[in-house]
């Protein structure tokens, strides 16, 4: 019984300590205080200037940068991604065990070095930095994730299906959309959900490849706002809003994934 | 003239993953309306043979013909033949009339054409009320029978089955089968049916093609099939049989398991080596009496339902597997009686392996990749070309395979009364066959060694 109690109580004050930073964050959203830590009561008035537009400029368009990068970089990836595991589960076993473990390596390379090896290549190439270097990046980071979410898939499904489409007159391209890409669609979409929470997330690749045009993303901005000397306090409903959405997502593909085992 | 009723015509077909031959030189013709069955074990090459003809792999040599237009290059999806997978293969996003309609709607037919083609073919597999229902939420035998709809609602004029029943229990088994030979009749198109079953195919085909180690072993009727097995691998494949080495002493009469028997056999060249077949329910088994040809002493005898099957060990030291509707008693002299119709003498496909070989030098030949020393002889010359032969009982195997020069594998073994006759692939691509008393299993692995004296070297 004491046993159970230590446990249970240890494992509450890890969760505690983990997610501190954050419960912090989401509690000082609803107080108008300019000062993190200062405590004026309950308000709502830092969301309400969220969606009234009193949020600065530069703030929002960073928001929809964000935004726009994570759903385009996301929708590439899944596309390159797809394609690559397709190709992958049809090479013979060892050449597909190769391709494989170069796919994982990106994965576990630090970021930094991904960051300035892409700013290296982009300098070299001649293409100027910004927006298409920026999503670039990410799609580049992105795409081994939705491999390793639809390669799963592809390892379950009937090997035949594709044949049977084609054997009912399907043509090899029609066999693909009809056939499998419905099949591998739960795969796709919950490569694409990982996709787009790891881009609206990065911070050091996007600091690298994101040129000095002028151009920012959210943890971009919320570095720079940071390092100006204090946060906008309009930076903490945000960031709240942003860490509920994430956590949902991440639930979505939880839910996703165990239904798959069923 | 043939060709007018002829559907599929395969000529000369030959195919290889990498360098391994896994069918050579096919001939078949399947003609309008029959049910042909591609029977042998597995790995003999026939899901090849069908995946060929379906158009999912790409012939390497001959030629495909279906419905007189050549097809030997043709991609699956323009040929005039579907195919009932394996597995199934049913699309488990698409529901049943979904899954149905697949290849109509690719055809573009107006909706209430496909509604009236999915409701007929649905009527046929007996699945009238299942049009919404999900396809992962139907047994098995339920799925087949969507796999079959879903197949002939395209009209093919062939219907390739892949092993369709493999999956299924043997009570559903038999009833598929009753169901599937039904469909046939009344569809009036081809099928081509592969299967390892050879109780499968006897039932089903009109014409059955026995097939082992990428070749046609034997063409032709369940009966024929059964009562005039080609050679010693059909008379053991279909059915079960006792097959004993013999030699035909004159026309209708031959001498096997050291006694001699009447049979209907001729044709043969006098005391030529042939093989005998006798199948274990043709051999009458009584208590000793006058009127027993041979006798012999029961060794074994165990139930099988409708009938007893016993092993019978005969005073001259073969031992026979019986079957019948009485039971003889473990350690019983009985007396043993066969007519002579039901004797059937086959023509041996070799006396001996022979090998194309070239000569090293005096006392080497080279043969199957390998140097082997051999009976010295001074008129050999090196790298003149010759034939090289191996008495099947010369061949010695090891358990382990790093003994002896060669390395094989057991692929067929058969019994033939008093020894084994084994079939062993050597390197992947060559056949060693051996005569022994030693009990090997299917698939073993060995080493392969041949005394320099046992090695006969004769000029090409």
């Amino acid at each position: 019984m004491i046993k159970r109690i230590l446990s249970s109580s240890y494992l509450g004050l890890l969760l505690v300590l983990l997610y501190a930073p954050i419960l912090i964050i989401i509690i000082f959203s609803f107080t108008e205080a300019k000062v993190l830590g200062n405590w004026t009561g309950f308000s709502l008035k830092l969301y309400a200037s969220i969606f009234q537009g009193g949020i600065h400029h530069s703030l929002s368009s960073a928001l929809w940068n964000t935004l726009i990068i994570g759903l385009i970089a996301a929708f590439a990836a899944t596309i390159l991604g797809t394609m690559a595991a397709i190709g992958i589960h049809n090479l013979q076993p060892r050449s597909a065990q190769a391709i494989k473990m170069v796919n994982t390596i990106p994965i576990l390379n630090p970021d930094i070095i991904t960051a300035i090896s892409l700013f290296l290549l982009f300098v070299s190439l001649g293409i100027s930095q910004g927006y298409t270097t920026v999503i670039l990046a990410h799609i580049t980071f992105c795409t081994p994730y939705v491999v390793l979410s639809v390669l799963p898939r592809l390892r379950r499904m009937n090997t035949n299906l594709y044949e049977a489409a084609l054997d009912l007159g399907a043509t090899p391209f029609l066999a693909v959309r009809k056939v499998l890409i419905p099949e591998l669609k739960p795969g796709m979409i919950s490569g694409f959900i990982l996709a787009f929470t790891l881009s609206i997330d990065d911070f050091v690749v996007t600091l690298f490849n994101i040129g000095n045009e002028g151009l920012e993303t959210l943890s971009t901005y919320i570095y720079a706002d940071a390092r100006r000397g204090g946060l906008t306090p309009e930076l903490r409903p945000l960031s709240a809003i942003i860490f509920m959405t994430v956590l949902i997502l991440l639930l979505v593909i939880n839910r996703r994934a165990t239904k798959k085992k069923l | 003239m043939q060709q007018t009723t002829d559907i599929i015509t395969v000529e000369h077909l030959s195919h290889s993953f990498g360098d391994k031959a896994v069918l050579q030189d096919i001939n078949l013709s399947i003609k309008k309306g029959e049910f042909v069955t591609i029977l042998g074990p597995s790995g003999c090459g026939k899901t090849t043979l069908m995946r060929l003809i379906g158009g999912f792999l790409k012939a390497k040599e001959g030629k495909i013909t279906i419905a007189r237009q050549e097809m030997t290059q043709v991609p699956p999806h323009l040929r005039p033949v579907n195919t009932v997978f394996q597995r199934y293969a049913l699309f488990p996003h698409l529901n049943v009339f979904e899954n149905i309609a697949f290849g109509l709607k690719l055809k573009k037919l107006p909706k209430e054409v496909i509604q009236k083609k999915v409701k007929k073919v649905l009527k046929i597999v007996t699945m009238m009320d299942y049009e919404k229902r999900d396809v992962d939420s139907l047994s098995g035998g339920q799925q087949q029978r969507v796999a079959i709809a879903r197949a002939i609602v395209n009209e093919p004029e062939v219907l390739l089955l892949d092993e369709p029943l493999a999956a299924l229990d043997l009570k559903m088994r038999k009833d598929m089968q009753m169901e599937i030979k039904a469909m046939h009749k009344k569809l009036g198109i081809s099928f081509l049916y592969v299967t390892h079953d050879q109780e499968e195919a006897l039932t089903l085909s009109d014409r059955i093609v026995v097939m082992s180690d990428g070749k046609i072993q034997q063409i032709g009727s369940p009966t024929e099939i059964y009562n005039e097995p080609a050679n010693s691998f059909v008379a053991d494949f279909i059915g079960e049989s006792n097959i004993l080495n013999g030699v035909m002493l004159e026309d209708e009469l031959v001498e096997c398991a050291g006694l001699q028997f009447e049979c209907v056999d001729k044709g043969f060249e006098s005391n030529e080596q042939v093989d005998v077949v006798i199948r274990p329910e043709d051999i009458y088994i009584f208590d000793m009496s006058d009127a027993a040809q041979f006798s012999g002493v029961v060794t074994s005898s165990i139930f099988k339902g409708v009938h007893y099957e016993m092993m019978v060990t005969t005073h001259e030291g073969y031992e026979f597997m019986i079957q019948d509707y009485h039971c003889f008693d473990v350690g019983k002299t009985v007396g043993l009686k066969v007519k002579p119709f039901d004797i059937h003498v086959m023509k041996k496909e070799r006396l001996c392996n022979t090998f194309d070989g070239t000569i090293v030098d005096k006392s080497h030949v080279k043969f199957l990749d390998n140097v082997f020393e051999c009976p010295e002889s001074a008129n050999f010359t090196a790298n003149t070309e010759v034939k090289v032969s191996v008495a099947f009982d010369e061949v010695t195997l090891f358990d382990s395979e790093d003994e002896g020069e060669l390395k094989g594998v057991i692929r067929l073994i058969l019994y033939k009364g008093n020894h084994y006759h084994l079939t062993v692939v050597v390197e992947g691509t060559d056949h060693i066959f051996v005569d022994t008393n030693d009990i090997w299993d299917d698939g073993d692995r060995i080493g392969i060694s041949i005394a320099p004296k046992c090695i006969h070297v004769e000029p090409a």
